[in-house]
């Protein structure tokens, strides 16, 4: 099972032939990535890295059954891309691109909501690592080594907190369904809720991993739907105690701007909601493997 | 990116919204020639900050002749103006903005936002204006008027009167009232802006509507396409740690404790400033390397830190995706050998190609100290912050 991406999902690279985009196309093919082809635009009819490359996304989907795309294309045109995947009938997309003016984002999500829930392309990201189902596929610029395949599912705003704690669980043996970086722009394309509610779905997650920190409404929110709508354990840890009011931590969203959005708010909150705290950032994968073993 | 009132305000009136005569001054003779140069009888002194709540800290003065605003500018130009946004630290107020007394007769609030729940820009009013809305709406949440704007249309016209009469203006100045807000709707649209507000927004006794004071905060993300904007910034308002971190690429927070921090990603970064905290130290700094961190980058990383004169310690934390272990390995090296660093140095990698790292930090003979854990790399470096100390005391 696992959720989003599998060993068969077909995918393609937005920003193909770019230094950035082959260097990652490369790493998610020797994954075992199921990478189809690419997009260029004016680079269509190219065969690059043995596979070929299209000049639109379109084209892509119609000759090689695109399902998923991954996009590496710069802030400034990235939107588009995502749009364009949107448009094309790719059904899940992850946007690597970091920079992306959040006016533009609020235009993508306005743009997706367009189409009817069934039809709706899901985005994951902008600027995140990615996603991957550990022994089947990647999708994404994450060290694949560091995951090992198991039960547990993951959804986090920061990239390499997620390196963090996967490795932490792969270390007392834990593995993990499917790892999901929604990214940390103030506007993402899917929040820890979204994410939450399909590894509830999903037959082999026996519990979930959120790694929030400071800023927005996010964390909050997704600790509501656990408490009204999850039957299986959430598991929490927000970082940022040390962040102070008004100042942006690195990435784009990270900043405490309104009430509850500290992490000490965050985490007294969510414990009101029954959701277990991990005390530390070290604690992640014991915290996981004591709410496992009462399962 | 923050930028001074006037700038805002100078926007603001390209976009059609009122503003009170007036003029920038960088010295107090500037300063009693823009007051000669406005008629009228008052003068309103204002020191040019990147912070709110200025008038609290004395940073606005109202003045009744031009010998006022001459002992006003002596008294605001260079001094540090300390408000509960700027930090204890305070900002230096090197401009000053006159301009001409206005007549008022209510004060409103406008402003606009990205909302981060709707995904939408929200238009925010309150009809009890010149105070701050964070206090109303806990005073009084009623008398704050929210409406959302459709991204795909922009504002409508209906929405902007709906604001006007919940605000109480005048059906007379209906039409102004709706043209500067819709002027400023479409200024934080086409420039970028995350927050522009209008705190007050006054009704004079003349049936004006004036944009008393302004307020702008534009997506750093945007910058390339807002030229204008991004030379607006005035680099003196910003901590200067975090203006040579930006010129290195680096996303760098200046902060008030003792133990110096290198992290790649912003998440791991504040895990790990948070670890420092629970271990018993604080974090002198947030500092985002990236993923492609270079020796090159790495040495201005670790001079950033270090020029800090707070430091007492300093960690590396780095979990390699991108990067390499053994890249980071012998950045680290050669930052320590290039800068002569004297402090003592925590250095925990994991990731891709972690032995390699660690062979190369074990083989250069350097006095650092190595860490497997997060938690470990935490305790490491407030034990040796605690032992600097205690050294540096002679105890």
């Amino acid at each position: 099972m696992a959720i989003l991406i599998d060993e068969k999902t077909r995918i393609i690279v937005q920003g193909f032939t770019g230094r950035i985009g082959t260097f990652h196309a490369q790493e998610m093919i020797d994954y075992g990535s199921n990478v189809v082809g690419g997009v260029t635009p004016g680079k269509g009819g190219q065969t690059h890295l043995g596979l070929p490359v299209f000049n639109t996304v379109e084209e892509a989907v119609q000759h090689v059954g695109a399902e998923a795309s991954i996009v590496f294309v710069p802030p400034a045109f990235a939107a588009d891309s995502i749009m364009e995947a949107a448009d094309a009938g790719i059904k899940y997309c992850v946007s690597i691109t970091d920079g992306i003016p959040t006016q533009d984002m609020m235009r993508v999500k306005s743009y997706l909501r367009r189409f009817p829930e069934k039809v709706r392309m899901l985005l994951t990201g902008p600027n995140c690592a990615g996603t991957i189902s550990p022994g089947r596929a990647m999708l994404g610029i994450m060290p694949g080594h560091i995951y090992m395949r198991g039960n547990v599912g993951v959804v986090g705003r920061s990239g390499t907190l997620g390196y963090e704690a996967a490795d932490q669980m792969r270390l007392l043996g834990i593995g993990i369904s499917t790892s999901v970086g929604i990214g940390g722009d103030p506007i993402p394309g899917s929040s820890h809720r979204d994410i939450l509610e399909r590894l509830e779905q999903d037959a082999e997650t026996k519990i979930a991993l959120m790694i929030g920190e400071i800023g927005g409404p996010q964390e909050v929110e997704a600790g509501r739907f656990a408490k009204e709508n999850m039957s299986k354990p959430l598991v929490a840890y927000i970082a940022g105690l040390t962040a102070p009011e008004g100042r942006r931590m690195g990435h784009a969203g990270a900043i405490i701007s309104s009430a509850g959005e500290s992490a000490a708010e965050k985490v007294a909150l969510l414990k009101e909601l029954g959701v277990t705290i991990c005390p530390t950032p070290s604690l992640m994968g014991q915290t996981i493997a004591e709410v496992l073993a009462k399962i | 990116m923050n930028i001074h009132e006037y700038q805002a305000k100078e926007i603001l009136a390209e976009y059609g919204v009122k503003i009170a005569e007036g003029g920038l001054a960088y010295s107090v003779e500037e300063a009693v020639q823009r007051a000669r140069e406005i008629d009228g009888d008052v003068w309103v002194v204002k020191a040019q900050i990147h912070s709110g709540a200025r008038g609290k800290a004395g940073g606005i003065k109202v003045c009744k002749s031009h010998v006022e605003v001459e002992k006003a500018a002596e008294e605001l130009l260079g001094r540090k103006l300390v408000t509960h946004q700027t930090g204890s630290s305070g900002k230096v107020c090197s401009r000053l903005y006159i301009e001409a007394g206005t007549q008022i007769a209510k004060e409103i609030y406008l402003s606009f936002l990205i909302d981060r729940v709707s995904e939408r820009v929200i238009m925010i009013g309150s009809a009890q204006g010149g105070m701050e809305i964070e206090k109303l709406a806990e005073t009084n949440p009623q008398a704050i008027i929210k409406i959302y704007i459709e991204p795909a249309v922009g504002l409508q016209d209906f929405q902007a009167r709906k604001m006007a009469f919940a605000l109480g203006i005048d059906s007379s100045q209906l039409n102004h009232a709706v043209k500067t807000i819709k002027g400023c709707y479409r200024a934080l649209r086409n420039l970028d802006a995350n927050i522009l507000e209008i705190n007050p927004l006054v009704l004079t006794h003349k049936h004006e509507i004036i944009a008393l004071d302004a307020k702008m905060v534009f997506d750093e993300n945007a910058l390339f396409r807002q030229h204008k904007i991004a030379e607006l910034r005035d680099n003196s308002q910003v901590d200067s740690r975090e203006v040579a971190a930006a010129e290195a690429g680096l996303s760098y927070v200046g902060l008030e404790g003792d133990i110096g921090c290198m992290i790649n990603g912003a998440g791991l970064a504040m895990a790990t400033m948070d670890m420092i905290k629970l271990a018993g130290g604080e974090p002198a700094n947030f500092l985002d390397v990236g993923g492609g961190a270079s020796a090159e980058r790495t040495e201005k990383a670790f001079r950033l830190v270090l020029a800090d004169s707070n430091v007492k310690a300093m960690l590396v934390n780095i979990f390699a995706g991108i990067n390499r272990c053994d890249w980071i390995a012998e950045g680290v090296v050669q930052a320590v050998r290039n800068i002569d660093m004297k402090l003592p140095l925590v250095v925990r990698l994991s990731g891709t190609n972690v032995e390699e790292g660690r062979r190369i930090i074990a083989e250069s003979g350097l006095p650092i100290i190595t860490a497997d854990t997060l938690a470990d790399a935490a305790e490491k470096v407030v034990h040796a912050r605690n032992e600097a100390i205690t050294k540096s005391l002679g105890v």
